[in-house]
């Protein structure tokens, strides 16, 4: 052991108990060492294999379909570790400084510091938004949201629902909702049906993977559920909440009655907490999007800090626990202890393996990269702060914005509740298609803390004038603009 | 302007006047030279009004200034009534009037011997007591003991007025160059040389408004100003239902707070830390102690969530004076920075006496207590004095 891995006294922090995070800590405890788990929901699992909450008892087959194996037994070994690992339910991290992460306890609304030398990033993904006319309509979800009502609510978004976008998930859901006994009136896939022809001899390298989109794809169309190819969305319509849905397909408008759409193209990775750490970050092709950089043991830029999971990059939830293990062991031959070498290069080859396979799902879904250019003015571009898709134009072209901070900085896009993470991705495209450069050359929104909003409840109960900031007569008195 | 552009080596632009730095300052500078018609060319490191100048807090006020920049606010006051015709956008300025706060009898005497002071220099302030501050707004705690009240002061959106002053420039003929460094800047006995990456501007005259960086250029012609950096701990809220209808300062300093006609109260105190040479972020201690004194403060926002934090970089004067005029080494060369803390309201102001002391020689806005020269002969306890805060 090395004499700055033997100064080490701080237990490992993993921030997110999902596939990565709980295969992570396992990792870690089998070598005898007790983490830290901090956890943003009730109980680990994370997005894809969430838990109900309790008194809640749907079947684990009727929850999660062909993964209900995995997610029990990814569940079983969250329940294992929780008298080995200090596990932090309802705990936000929402900035770090020195050394510290600072965390809120959701539930309870206050504020608990956390020190750490060597820390675990596995902060998952969102939906990835397009936005369009009537999206933020009530009755209107991503994909990831009418999932966890289901999941985690054991509720539908609707009585008669819609799934439009493209991605695996778009498949997985409507299967899912069908299932739980919700009409499905359409699928809409964004994506024509010859990518999937083309895509297909690429995506038998992930026969699992595939065999299982292929069954969802064939059990929907088994009982009658319309599948439509190539088709975009144009609007969600009603007057206080959704009625009917309309789309384009091959130039012909077409539309359809419905009272719950579920939407998304795919996942986009949760990167702040990367960015608050200084964590150096590139452009990613396959992603579409800027993401912190790591190794091919997980390891970040900056020291102390691996990535792993879909927060680092979107590969889906196996791939999650095999990135989660192997963060770990990066971690653990780090701190100067001997690591199964064959382990690692098992874990190595079925991440490259998954990564080729992401390739084929990325031609099999591609990104709609029309959308950029069809979207109306007068959608609704960040709903935080009610920019259309119009003055975002306007501002680009008008002040030859060309980063995306100089876009936030004058139309306020990304500056609301969300900070971006759900219309960043789609602004980030605006500004590329309207300024004449790349995605990638439009750069990326700097995160700033805290990563979701922070309370107020959570500052002390002022008992007394705190002595920190000086609210008396001061001799020098300092002032501001 | 001439071009004089040779194959091979870099861009070599000639011109009346180079300014280094596009913050509210330099801005303004260049669009009052180009209202006289003086060429100007200005260079950004960054991006015009990106830096301190456009991520402050937006304070417009006069209250609460040291007496010797209250010609200057005054000034500059009747400048931000013209800002539409001036930089083309409203800039969110709003004259929601000023308070500031008393928490104990030092303050609300000191309020008052501020008041008397700035009676002299025409800036009507009213002082109230706990029973007329409460009557005037009730959102604010019992906390405060009393006030003192300037109608006319408010707030604006620095995001938006402090690049709209460079664009404005820019529409009158400025040649601006953002994201240009300048590594060197020379005198051959004419001109000044100013070297960036790609570009060598040569001008006779100079003016230094590099900000929190100011002081580095000056030392480059042997004036040495003693200036410190700080970084303004600045925070937001979710739009919230309106409520504060005038910009808050406290005697003493501590935290200031605005709402925005959207909702969001605009809430900065405390300091922050650098991560960089430019860069710096909030302070985590700071942040929850402004929250701390803002809800104990104002009680509307007990169930109001923070949602986004910064900071930046401020260049600081141990007797919170800016440096504004010229140089008393170099002929030609002309200052304007160091405003800790307080330069957004006074800026547009600053510009146009920069403008001024070039096209004219002087300016008929007293500027003498901004001189650089006053650091060769400053004492010891001049040097001693802190500044506690300030938000730009």
């Amino acid at each position: 052991m090395s004499s700055a891995a033997s100064l080490t006294t701080l237990p490992p922090v993993i921030v997110g108990a999902g596939p990565a995070g709980i295969r992570a800590a396992e990792t870690l405890v089998r070598a005898g060492l007790r983490p830290v788990l901090i956890d943003e929901t009730a109980k680990g699992g994370g997005q894809i294999y969430r838990q109900q909450p309790d008194g809640f008892s749907r079947p684990a087959k009727a929850l999660y379909g062909f993964e209900a194996s995995r997610a029990e037994a990814l569940h079983a070994s969250w329940r294992a570790l929780l008298d080995q690992v200090d596990y932090r339910p309802h705990t936000l991290v929402w900035n770090s400084e020195g050394g510290e992460l600072d965390l809120l306890q959701v539930r309870e609304q206050h504020y608990d510091g956390q020190p750490w030398q060597q820390l675990i990033l596995a902060t998952g993904a969102t939906d990835r938004i397009l936005p369009f006319q009537g999206w933020t309509l009530p009755g209107v979800y991503t994909l990831g949201a009418a999932q966890i009502a289901l999941k985690y609510q054991a509720t539908a978004i609707g009585s008669r629902v819609v799934f439009a976008g493209t991605g695996p998930l778009l498949y997985l859901i409507a299967y899912q909702y069908a299932k739980a006994g919700v009409e499905v009136a359409a699928v809409l896939d964004s994506a024509p049906f010859s990518a999937k022809l083309q895509a297909t001899p690429a995506m038998l390298k992930g026969p699992a993977v595939f065999a299982k989109g292929l069954w969802y794809l064939g059990w929907l169309k088994a009982r009658g559920i319309r599948i439509e190819y190539d088709a975009h969305l144009l609007a969600a319509s009603g007057d206080q909440r959704l009625t009917a849905v309309r789309w384009r397909q091959q130039g012909q408008e077409q539309q359809l009655d419905c009272d719950g759409l579920g939407f998304g193209y795919a996942l986009r990775s949760e990167t702040q907490l990367a960015d608050i750490l200084d964590c150096r970050f590139q452009f990613d092709e396959l992603n579409r999007a800027w993401l912190p950089v790591r190794d091919a043991m997980g390891r970040s830029s900056r020291d102390g800090v691996y990535l792993a999971g879909d927060g680092a990059g979107i590969m889906g939830a196996d791939a999650a626990e095999w990135a989660g293990e192997l963060a770990a062991l990066a971690l653990l031959q780090d701190s100067g202890r001997a690591v199964d070498a064959t382990r690692v290069s098992q874990l190595q080859q079925q991440l490259a393996r998954t990564r080729q396979f992401r390739q084929a799902l990325e031609d099999a879904f591609p990104f709609p990269e029309q959308w950029v250019h069809e979207v109306a003015d007068d959608v609704v571009l960040c709903r935080c702060e009610n920019v259309t898709v119009g003055e975002a134009r306007r501002l680009i072209s008008e002040l030859s914005l060309q980063d995306m901070n100089r876009l936030k900085a004058h139309s306020r896009v990304g500056m609301g509740r969300c900070q971006g993470r759900m219309c960043g991705l789609a602004a980030a495209e605006l500004l590329a298609a309207t300024s004449g450069q790349s995605v990638a050359d439009a750069g990326r929104l700097r995160a700033q803390a805290p990563v979701k909003p922070l309370p107020y409840a959570i500052a002390p109960t002022v008992q007394q004038w705190s002595p920190a900031l000086p609210v008396t007569a001061v001799a020098e008195e300092a002032d501001h603009d | 302007m001439t071009d004089i552009h040779t194959p091979g080596s870099k861009r070599t632009l000639g011109t009346d006047v180079v300014i280094v730095g596009g913050g509210i300052v330099g801005a303004s500078a260049a669009l009052a030279l180009r209202q006289k018609g003086i060429a100007v060319v200005l260079l950004e490191r960054d991006v015009c009004g990106s830096r301190s100048s456009g991520i402050n807090y937006g304070g417009v006020r006069r209250q609460g200034r040291l007496a010797a920049q209250l010609p200057l606010s005054q000034r500059a006051h009747h400048i931000w009534a013209r800002l539409p015709e001036l930089i083309g956008i409203d800039g969110e300025y709003v004259r929601s009037g000023h308070l500031k706060l008393g928490v104990c009898a030092a303050d609300m005497a000191s309020l008052e011997n501020y008041a008397q002071m700035a009676a002299r220099y025409d800036l009507p302030l009213e002082i109230l007591d706990q029973q007329q501050l409460r009557r005037r707004f009730p959102w604010i705690s019992q906390r405060a003991i009393g006030g003192s009240y300037c109608a006319e002061d408010g707030h604006a959106n620095p995001r938006l007025v402090s690049p709209a002053f460079a664009h404005a420039a820019g529409r009158l003929g400025a040649q601006i160059f953002d994201q240009t460094p300048v590594s060197r800047i020379e005198h051959d006995g004419q001109r000044f040389i100013v070297d960036c990456p790609q570009l060598q501007v040569r001008a006779p005259l100079l003016i230094n408004c590099a900000g929190a960086w100011g002081h580095r250029i000056a030392a480059w012609f042997d004036e040495q100003v003693p200036l410190q950096v700080s970084c303004p701990n600045m925070t937001v809220t979710e739009p919230l239902p309106l409520f504060m209808d005038a910009s808050i300062g406290i005697e003493g300093g501590s935290i200031y707070a605005r709402q925005v006609s959207r909702g969001n109260c605009v809430i900065g105190g405390g300091q922050g830390y650098t991560t960089s040479d430019t860069t710096a972020r909030p302070g985590r201690e700071a942040v929850l102690e402004l929250m701390k004194v803002a809800s104990g403060l104002f009680p509307a926002l007990a169930s109001a969530h923070l949602i986004r934090f910064w900071s930046g970089i401020e260049g600081n004067i141990p007797d919170r004076n800016p440096v504004v005029g010229p140089s008393h080494t170099t002929p030609g060369l002309f200052h304007g920075f160091g405003f800790c803390g307080a330069g957004f309201q006074i800026g547009p102001a600053v510009g146009e006496v920069l403008a001024e002391l070039i096209d004219d020689g002087h300016t008929p806005t007293p500027i003498d207590a901004f001189a650089i020269n006053r650091f060769s002969t400053a004492s010891s306890t001049l040097m001693s004095t802190t500044i506690v805060s300030g938000d730009e």
